[in-house]
C-alpha cells in the first residue's frame, strides 16, 4: 500500500492564486501561500469539491495512465456503473463490456455485481446490527469525513468492503483459476469516477492490502471506449453479471434501495452529508435503518472524472434499468462466506482538528486562537490565504503561519 | 490551567439557523481533542437547549465554559419562561404548537434528553422573565 499518495494535486502554472478552492473545501485544506494553491493532505477527503471549483482547471486527479495495462499478461477492467450513464443512445450495457474487450482488456468483472453482493451481505448485517442506523461506508470520502470529524459515527459505519475491493478479489480469484496464472501476472484494473477512489484503493481504508493494481480515470477511458463501441458491428455477447439493483448504486439512493428496508435516508451532495452527520450526531435523526451518503452530487455519477452531468447519466442510466432483472449475482453463487466480505481492518479515526494532543495545550492554544481572532475584521475573505478569519487565527496557533503573521486587511488600515 | 469561555447569540426570529450554536461548540470541542462520547453527550444536550430557546423562547444567549475537568453549559433566554418545572420535565410533556409539531419537535423529550446526557442540570425560571438551563458535563479520566 501507498502510504503517502495524493489523489488531488495542483498544477502550479495552471494556478493563478483565485480563492476559489479554498473557499470551497469541506474540510479547511486548502490555503494559498505565495499566490498558490496548496493541500493541506492530512484533511484531504478526495471529495473533489476543489476540483469542480476551479475554472482554471489546475487541480489534477492523480490516476494511472492507461499504458499501465500493458505490464500485465491477463488484464481485467472493473468498470462501475456510473460509467454506464455516460454514453449517447446506448440501450445495452453489452456494448460497454465488448467495448472494453476491445480495447485490450481479456475480461471484465462489473463492479455493479460486487455492488449486489454488498447489497447482500448488508441486509443481512442489518438485520442484526446493534448500533442503527448503519451508515454506508461506500464513499470513501464520506468515511473519511467521518474519520477525521465524525469520531462518534465511527461504529455506525458498514464494515464491509466496498463493491469495487469485493469485485477486485473475486476477479482475480476467478482469473488465476481460468489462466493457472500467478496472482500477480494478473492486472486489476478500476475505472474510476473520482478522486476519492482512488485515494482508497491506493491507501486501504478497511483493507489490509490494495486489491487492485490500478486506477484508471472514466474521463481518460471515455473517448477509447466509445471509439471501440462505435465499431462493434454485430449485437454484442450478454455479459452482464448485474441486474438494476447492482447497475442502480450509480446514484444516490441506488444502494439505500437494495437494502430493502423502509426506514432509509439517502443523502447526496457534501453540504448535505455533512447535515446528516450533524443531525447524527445530535440524536435528532432517529427511526432510520440505513443512511447512504454520497459526497457527489446525484451519487458517483456525479464524480469529478465523469464526463455526462450527473443528472443526464442518472436519467440514462433508469432507461437502461428498465428490462433487467433484479439481481444477476448471489453470494451463494461464489460460495464464500460473510467473513469474505467483512472489512479487514477496522479504520482509525485522524484527529486532523485537534490543536494539540495534550488537552491543557490545546485549551490554551484554543484561547489563543480566540484572542486572535476577535482582532480580525471577520469578513472570511481569504485575502491572507486561508479560508475564514477563524481558521487564519487557527493557521497561527498551529504554526501554519509563522508567529506575529498580520491579516492584510488590517494592515492596510 | 485555565478555561476558555465561549457564548453564541441564538437567533428566535430564524429558525433556520437553529442548531448553529451547537454545532459551533461541537467543532470547538473536536479541536481541543475531547473524547468523542463526551462530545457526542454535549451535542445532544446543548442542542435540545438551544431548539428550545428558538421554539419556546424566541432565542437568548448560549455560554459554555470548557474548564480542565468538566463541560459548562448555561442557555439563557428572556422567554416566557416555565410555569411548572417538575411537569415540563416530564417526558412527552410539550406546549409546542402544531407548526413546530409539523416539524418534528414537539416529542416532549428535549428536557428529558438534556437531564439524561448531562451529570448536572438545573432550571431556572421566572414567568414573564425567562429562562436559565444551565448544565455540566465531567471530562472523566481527562
Ligand atoms: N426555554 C424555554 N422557555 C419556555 N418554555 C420552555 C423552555 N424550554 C422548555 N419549555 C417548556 O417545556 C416543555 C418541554 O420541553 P421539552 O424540550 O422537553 O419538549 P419540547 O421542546 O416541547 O419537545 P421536543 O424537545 O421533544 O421537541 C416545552 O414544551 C415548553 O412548554
Ligand atoms: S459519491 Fe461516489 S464519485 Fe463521489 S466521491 Fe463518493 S465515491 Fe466518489
Ligand atoms: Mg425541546
Amino acid at each position: 500500500m501507498m502510504k503517502n499518495f495524493y489523489s488531488v494535486t495542483l498544477d502550479p502554472e495552471k494556478c493563478k492564486g483565485c480563492i476559489n478552492c479554498m473557499k470551497h473545501c469541506p474540510t479547511e485544506a486548502i490555503r494559498v501561500r505565495g499566490g498558490k494553491a496548496q493541500i493541506l493532505y492530512d484533511r484531504c477527503i478526495g471529495c473533489g469539491e476543489c476540483i469542480r471549483a476551479c475554472s482554471h482547471h489546475a487541480k489534477k486527479v492523480n490516476y494511472d495512465p492507461f499504458s499501465i495495462i500493458d505490464g500485465y499478461e491477463y488484464k481485467i477492467a472493473l468498470p462501475p456503473p456510473s460509467l454506464y450513464g455516460q454514453f449517447q443512445n446506448l440501450t445495452n450495457i453489452n456494448y460497454v463490456l465488448q467495448g472494453l474487450l476491445d480495447l485490450g482488456f481479456d475480461d471484465v468483472f462489473e463492479v455493479s455485481c460486487g455492488a449486489e453482493l454488498a447489497s447482500q451481505v448488508t441486509r443481512m448485517y442489518i438485520d442484526h446490527a446493534h448500533n442503527l442506523p448503519v451508515i454506508s461506508s461506500a464513499c470513501p470520502a464520506v468515511v473519511e469525513l467521518i474519520l477525521m470529524r465524525f469520531h462518534n459515527l465511527k461504529d455506525h459505519l458498514l464494515p464491509i468492503l466496498a463493491p469495487v475491493e469485493i469485485a477486485a478479489k473475486l476477479a482475480r480469484e476467478a482469473a488465476v483459476k481460468k489462466t493457472g496464472l500467478a496472482p500477480e501476472k494478473i492486472g486489476i484494473f478500476f475505472i474510476s469516477p473520482c478522486p476519492a477512489k482512488i485515494f482508497t484503493l491506493k491507501t486501504g481504508l478497511g483493507s489490509t492490502s490494495s486489491k487492485v493494481d490500478g486506477v484508471l480515470a472514466q474521463s481518460d477511458v471515455y473517448f477509447r471506449l466509445v471509439e471501440k463501441m462505435n465499431a462493434i458491428k454485430t449485437e454484442p455477447d450478454e455479459r452482464m453479471t448485474s441486474g438494476l439493483l447492482g447497475v442502480g448504486w450509480a446514484s444516490s439512493g441506488g444502494e439505500a434501495a437494495g437494502v430493502l428496508k423502509e426506514k432509509y435516508l439517502a443523502a447526496d451532495g457534501i453540504e448535505n452529508c455533512i447535515s446528516v452527520l450533524e443531525a447524527l450526531e445530535n440524536n435528532t435523526l432517529t427511526d432510520v435503518d440505513f443512511v447512504e451518503l454520497n459526497a457527489c452530487p446525484g451519487g458517483c455519477v456525479g464524480g469529478v472524472l465523469n464526463v455526462e452531468n450527473p443528472f443526464i447519466a442518472r436519467a440514462k442510466i433508469k432507461k437502461l434499468r428498465k428490462y433487467m432483472p433484479v439481481t444477476r449475482s448471489r453470494i451463494e453463487d461464489f460460495g464464500r462466506d460473510l467473513s469474505y466480505f467483512a472489512w479487514e481492518k477496522d479504520p482509525e479515526t485522524m484527529p486532523v482538528f485537534r490543536l494539540d494532543a495534550d488537552f491543557g495545550k490545546a485549551l490554551m492554544k484554543m484561547q489563543q486562537v480566540e484572542d486572535i481572532y476577535a482582532q480580525l475584521p471577520k469578513l472570511d475573505c481569504g485575502l491572507c490565504g486561508a479560508p475564514s478569519c477563524r481558521s487564519f487565527a487557527e493557521d497561527v496557533v498551529s504554526g501554519r503561519l509563522p508567529e506575529g503573521a498580520v491579516c492584510p486587511r488590517l494592515k492596510e488600515e | 490551567m485555565s478555561g476558555i469561555k465561549l457564548s453564541y447569540r441564538v437567533d428566535g426570529d430564524n429558525f433556520s439557523s437553529a442548531g448553529e450554536a451547537s454545532e459551533q461548540v461541537k467543532m470547538r470541542l473536536k479541536q481541543l481533542g475531547v473524547d468523542s462520547s463526551i462530545i457526542r453527550r454535549v451535542a445532544i444536550a446543548m442542542y435540545e437547549a438551544e431548539i428550545n430557546m428558538v421554539i419556546h423562547a424566541k432565542g437568548g444567549m448560549a455560554y459554555v465554559e470548557v474548564e480542565p475537568d468538566r463541560i459548562v453549559l448555561s442557555l439563557q433566554d428572556e422567554g416566557p419562561g416555565i410555569a411548572d418545572i417538575e411537569l415540563a420535565m416530564k417526558e412527552g410533556y410539550s406546549t409546542a404548537p402544531d407548526t413546530i409539531r409539523a416539524l418534528g419537535f414537539g416529542a416532549g423529550m428535549g428536557l428529558p434528553n438534556m437531564k439524561k446526557y448531562t451529570d448536572e442540570m438545573k432550571i431556572t425560571s421566572e414567568v414573564g422573565k425567562g429562562t436559565t438551563v444551565d448544565m455540566i458535563i465531567y471530562l472523566s479520566a481527562k
